[in-house]
C-alpha cells in the first residue's frame, strides 16, 4: 500500500550560506491512508515547519536542502506548479492553526467555502452554495444558510474553526494536515472540535497528520505518533505503546511534564535542562557532520 | 456527540447603516459637498440661468446682485465680456467633474495593476517597479503636463493624460505595500493551500481587502485631479475655446481683480470647497470601509 504521505530524510534550512540555520535535520515519516498520526514536540522542534514544507508554504528564505516529500508516491517537491495546485485543497487539505485570521475578513463565509467547491469540483455558483450549506450542517452549525451570508468577524472562533474544518474535508481529501487546530481555542471548544475532526475523518476516510504540542490531544485521537525535537525524529510508534513505554528519555520527560487529572500537580516535572542541552549538542553535531560531507 | 451545535450568531440589523453612522460628520459634510458638485455638473443646463458663453458687452463687469449696481438677473454678476459668472461657474463644474472621475479612475486602474504585480511577485520585478516609481515621482508633475500638452496638444485629453501619467504612482506605491502585507496574512496562505493560482488569489482574496484603501485614495485623487485641471487651465493648456473652466475664470479675473474681485474669488471658492469635500469624503469612507474598524 502506498503511503498517503511519505517524507524521506528531509532537511530544511533557513537562510543561505554561512548564516543559514537548519530547522529540519533529516526527518523521515510516513502516514498510511486513513492513519491519524500525531506530530508532537516543543516550540521550535520543527513540527509546524514540516507541515508547511508538505503544503509548499515554507517562508521565502527557507529552502529544502535535501530529501523528498511524496504524496501517494508522487514527489511533491519536484511536481510542476499546476499539478500541485490541483492536489491542494482537493486531495491534500489544511486545518489551519488560527481560525481568527485564516478566513478572509472581507468575504462572506459562503463565498469562501463555495470558491473552493467551484475551483475543484467545477460546481456552479448556486450548486456550490447549496453544497456549502450541507458542509456547514455536517460540522454542526445551526442555520447554515444564514451563516453563509455572514462575515467571519460576525461568528465566534469555534464556529470559524468549524467552517475551516468543513472546507478542509469539502473535497474528500486523502490527507489532512491539522496544524495545531485547537491551540487558539478554549478548552471546552477544543473538545468539540476534536470530536468533529474525528467524526469527519471516519466519514471521509482521510489520513491526518496532527501537529500539536498537546500530548493529551494525541492520546485522544491519534493512533500513531512521532516525537520531534530540534528537527530530528526522536521516537515514533503506536500512541498507546509510546505513551505507556516511552523509549527515549525526552519522551519520558515530556510525559512527566504533562499535567494529568489522575496525578497530583506536585508530580509534574519540567523537562531537565541538561537533557535539552544534550539534544541540541547532538543536533549541532549533525549539522557539522553534514556541513563537512561533500554535497 | 450530543450537543455539538452552537447557538447561531446574532446578526445586526444592517451593517451598512451602522457603517454610515460611524463615518461621522466628515463623511456627511464631504458627501454633501461632493454630491452637490456632482449634481451641479450633471444638471448644468437645467440650473444655469444663462448661456455661459453668451456675451453682452453692454452689461460687462456687473457686480453681484446683492451689491450696489447689481442686476437681479445676474446673481454673481458678469465678467469683463458680460457673461454670467454663475452660469460659467456651473458649467465649469462639468469639466472639473469629468476630469476628476476619468483621470482618477484611470490612474487608479494603472496604479493598482502595477502595485499588485510588484507586491505579489517581489524580487527583481518589485525592484524594477519601485525604482521606476521613485524616478517617476522625481519629475515635477506640472512640467510633465506642459510637455505632454505640447506633444499631444492642449485639450481635455491631454489634461487627463497628464494626471494619469503623473499620479498612477500614488496608487502603485500604496497598493504594492498593502499587497505585501495582505499576502503575509494567514488567509492568503490558506488560499494557496486550497490550490488557487497567484492570479486568482490576487483577484479574489487580496483585491477585496484593498478596496477601503483604494476608495479612500480615489477620493483624495479626485480632489488632486481637480486642482491639476485648474492649474493647467489657468496656464491655458486645458480645454480650449469657449468651454468655461475654473482655472480659466481665475486667469481672466486676475487681470481685473481690483475692479471686479468677485470674478476671481468665486471660482477659487468653488475649488476650495470641492477639494475639501473630496478629502473629507475620503477620510469618512476610510472609517466606514476599514475592516478593522468594522468589527
Amino acid at each position: 500500500m502506498t503511503a498517503a504521505l511519505s517524507v524521506q530524510d528531509l532537511h530544511v534550512a533557513i537562510g543561505r550560506g554561512a548564516t543559514s540555520a537548519n530547522v529540519l535535520r533529516g526527518i523521515s515519516l510516513e502516514v498510511q491512508p486513513g492513519e491519524v498520526r500525531g506530530l508532537v514536540g516543543e516550540s521550535g522542534a520543527g513540527k509546524s515547519m514540516l507541515g508547511r514544507a508538505v503544503l509548499g508554504l515554507l517562508p521565502a528564505n527557507a529552502t529544502i536542502a535535501a530529501g523528498s516529500i511524496s504524496f501517494e508516491g508522487r514527489d511533491l517537491v519536484a511536481m510542476p506548479e499546476p499539478e500541485r495546485r490541483s492536489l491542494f485543497g482537493r486531495r491534500i487539505a489544511l486545518i489551519p492553526q488560527d481560525p481568527m485570521t485564516s478566513l478572509n475578513p472581507v468575504k462572506r463565509v459562503g463565498a469562501q467555502v463555495s470558491i473552493l467547491l467551484r475551483h475543484h469540483l467545477g460546481l456552479s455558483r448556486r450548486d456550490a452554495l447549496a453544497r456549502a450549506a450541507e458542509l456547514l450542517a455536517e460540522v454542526a452549525i445551526r442555520e447554515p444558510g444564514r451563516v453563509l451570508g455572514l462575515y467571519p468577524h460576525e461568528i465566534s472562533g469555534g464556529m470559524r474553526q468549524r467552517v475551516l474544518i468543513a472546507m478542509a474535508f469539502a473535497c474528500d481529501p486523502t490527507l489532512v494536515i491539522a496544524d495545531e487546530p485547537t491551540t487558539a481555542l478554549d478548552v471546552t471548544v477544543q473538545r468539540q472540535v476534536l470530536q468533529l475532526v474525528e467524526r469527519l475523518r471516519q466519514r471521509h476516510g482521510a489520513a491526518i497528520l496532527f501537529v500539536t504540542h498537546d500530548l493529551g490531544v494525541v492520546a485522544k485521537i491519534c493512533r500513531t505518533m512521532t516525537v520531534l525535537h530540534a528537527g530530528c525524529v526522536l521516537e515514533e510508534g503506536e500512541t498507546a505503546d509510546v505513551l505507556a513505554k516511552p523509549l527515549h528519555p525526552y519522551t519520558r520527560a515530556l510525559l512527566a511534564a504533562t499535567p494529568r487529572a489522575d496525578r497530583p500537580a506536585e508530580a509534574l516535572r519540567p523537562v531537565p535542562p541538561a537533557l535539552i542541552d544534550s539534544l541540541w549538542a547532538e543536533a549541532h553535531r549533525l549539522d557539522r557532520l553534514s556541513a563537512m560531507a561533500p554535497s | 456527540m450530543v450537543d455539538l451545535a452552537l447557538d447561531s450568531p446574532v446578526g445586526r440589523p444592517s451593517r451598512w447603516i451602522a457603517g454610515l453612522k460611524r463615518g461621522g460628520p466628515r463623511l456627511w459634510v464631504g458627501g454633501a459637498l461632493v454630491g452637490t458638485l456632482m449634481l451641479v455638473a450633471l444638471l448644468a443646463p437645467l440650473i444655469a440661468p444663462h448661456n455661459p458663453i453668451e456675451q453682452d458687452l453692454m452689461s460687462a463687469q456687473l457686480p453681484p446682485a446683492w451689491s450696489a449696481g447689481g442686476e437681479p438677473a445676474f446673481w454673481f454678476g458678469t465678467d469683463s465680456l458680460g457673461r454670467c459668472v454663475l452660469s460659467r461657474l456651473i458649467y465649469s463644474a462639468r469639466t472639473a467633474v469629468a476630469v476628476a472621475l476619468i483621470a482618477a479612475s484611470l490612474a487608479a486602474a494603472i496604479g493598482i495593476a502595477f502595485g499588485l504585480i510588484a507586491g505579489s511577485f517581489g524580487g527583481w520585478v518589485d525592484q524594477a517597479t519601485s525604482r521606476l516609481i521613485d524616478v517617476w515621482m522625481a519629475f515635477p508633475p506640472v512640467l510633465l503636463s506642459i510637455v505632454l500638452a505640447a506633444v499631444i496638444g492642449a485639450g481635455l485629453t491631454s489634461v487627463i493624460a497628464a494626471i494619469v501619467v503623473v499620479d498612477w504612482t500614488r496608487f502603485a506605491r500604496v497598493v504594492r505595500a498593502e499587497t505585501m502585507v495582505q499576502l503575509q496574512r494567514d488567509y492568503a496562505a490558506a488560499a494557496r493551500v486550497i490550490g488557487l493560482s497567484r492570479g486568482a488569489i490576487l483577484r479574489l482574496e487580496i483585491l477585496p481587502n484593498l478596496i477601503p484603501l483604494v476608495v479612500t485614495l480615489l477620493a483624495v485623487e479626485m480632489g488632486i485631479a481637480i486642482l491639476v485641471e485648474v492649474i493647467l487651465s489657468f496656464v491655458g493648456i486645458s480645454v480650449t475655446g469657449d468651454t468655461p473652466t475654473w482655472g480659466g475664470m481665475i486667469a481672466e479675473g486676475r487681470q481685473i481683480v481690483y475692479q471686479a474681485p468677485w470674478i476671481m474669488a468665486l471660482p477659487i471658492g468653488c475649488i476650495i470647497s470641492s477639494v475639501i469635500g473630496f478629502n473629507l469624503l475620503g477620510d469618512g469612507l476610510r472609517t466606514v470601509l476599514d475592516p478593522v474598524q468594522r468589527r
